[in-house]
């Protein structure tokens, strides 16, 4: 946080808009360069919670899968608190 | 294998400055030097021969030097006060309904026997137009402007030449306002260049001069003007031809108390 931003955060102005320009963009940057529409990440990230939970029990609330962007690499993150994990999978392999 | 350097000027976006570099970057090139074409890839709306000051001078086009009735030297319009510049005009509108990614590519092999540089001016968005284009291109500038819509869509067409092979693909920032900079009410040059991932060619100041230029069909690089454009037009293709030229400092445009006032501002307190 630069001295500008305490001040406007104090007085409770707006902050400059350069950083919510680039904040904006980066986000939108993601879903282009994936070519994946929000309703299709939705899915995506539906399906990965519920793969996930077969193994463990994950915190749904606090659970967030996003795509980030850096140096025109787009990876998808997943952030899934753990609970537990459920002793005996359905179908294990032998590990 | 040609020496020629065949270079795509582009942006997705319409109305960042793209004719305006490629006709600024040309007669700056061949003031150099180099003998230089440059090439109107806008067919719907042609405008390069506007800004160079040549629309009256126009006989062939494109169009005609590719069915073959006439030869190439015919259709090029040399510049009066710069005659190692030659523009190649677009030919008419309804070419677009059978041009090809191949005819394209014709022509510019014809220009590549005789030139240096070939400046190919693309039209705006990614769709034929630019495919067409971007076919005949071998690297390509990336004109961008520090806005949300200009940034968005120049990132689309990077990642479309990047998938064509076209390389390298570098970037010129127009229309950078120091003082909005310096306020961060403007996308910083970092900003641009850290979400986009492209080296820097150049970043050109927003310059009042540029529209007197266009008025009157002479390209700012034309005289020995001190404009900021100019020098900034001046620099981008001394670097094309590998000269190591520093760039510009926006935050060195303003100096004084109020630019160290800003400053301070700046410091992060944690």
């Amino acid at each position: 946080m630069t001295l500008k931003d305490f001040i406007d955060k104090l007085l409770r102005r707006q902050p400059a808009s350069a950083e919510t320009a680039k904040e904006r963009l980066q986000l939108v940057l993601a879903h282009d360069r994936s070519d994946l529409n929000p309703e299709l990440l939705e899915q995506m990230r539906r399906e990965i919670l519920e793969v996930v939970a077969r193994y463990v029990e994950i915190d749904l609330a606090e659970g967030d899968v996003s795509l980030e962007t850096e140096d025109r690499v787009t990876a998808l993150v997943a952030n899934l608190p753990i609970r537990r994990s459920i002793a005996q999978p359905s179908k294990g392999g032998t590990l | 294998m040609s020496t020629t350097r065949t270079i795509l000027i582009c942006s997705g976006k319409g109305g960042v400055g793209k004719t305006t570099t490629t006709a600024n970057l040309g007669i700056a090139l061949a003031r150099q030097g180099a003998k230089t074409v440059v090439l109107d890839a806008d067919f719907g709306l042609r405008n390069l021969d506007l800004l160079l000051g040549l629309e009256n001078r126009i006989v062939y086009t494109a169009q005609e030097v590719l069915a073959e009735t006439c030869r190439l030297e015919q259709a090029l319009v040399k510049h009066k006060q710069e005659p190692n510049l030659a523009l190649l005009p677009a030919g008419n509108p309804r070419m677009l309904e059978w041009l090809k990614p191949k005819d394209m590519q014709a022509i510019v092999a014809l220009l590549e026997r005789q030139f240096d540089y070939v400046l190919i001016d693309c039209p705006a968005g990614i769709e034929d137009g630019f495919k067409n284009a971007a076919a005949a291109a071998r690297e390509a500038v990336v004109i961008t402007t520090p806005e949300v819509a200009a940034v968005r869509d120049a990132d689309r067409v990077i990642g479309l030449l990047n998938t064509k092979g076209v390389q390298p693909v570098q970037l010129v920032l127009n229309r950078v306002r120091p003082k909005m900079m310096s306020n961060q009410e403007m996308l910083s040059v970092d900003d641009v260049t850290d979400i986009l991932a492209l080296p820097l060619l150049g970043l050109v100041f927003e310059d009042e001069q540029v529209i007197v230029s266009t008025n009157r069909g002479e390209p700012l690089t034309l005289s020995d003007s001190s404009s900021p454009a100019a020098q900034a037009y001046g620099n981008i293709a001394q670097r094309l031809q590998g000269e190591d030229i520093p760039l510009m400092d926006p935050s060195q445009a303003r100096r004084g108390l109020r630019a160290r006032m800003r400053k301070l501002m700046q410091t992060r307190i944690f």
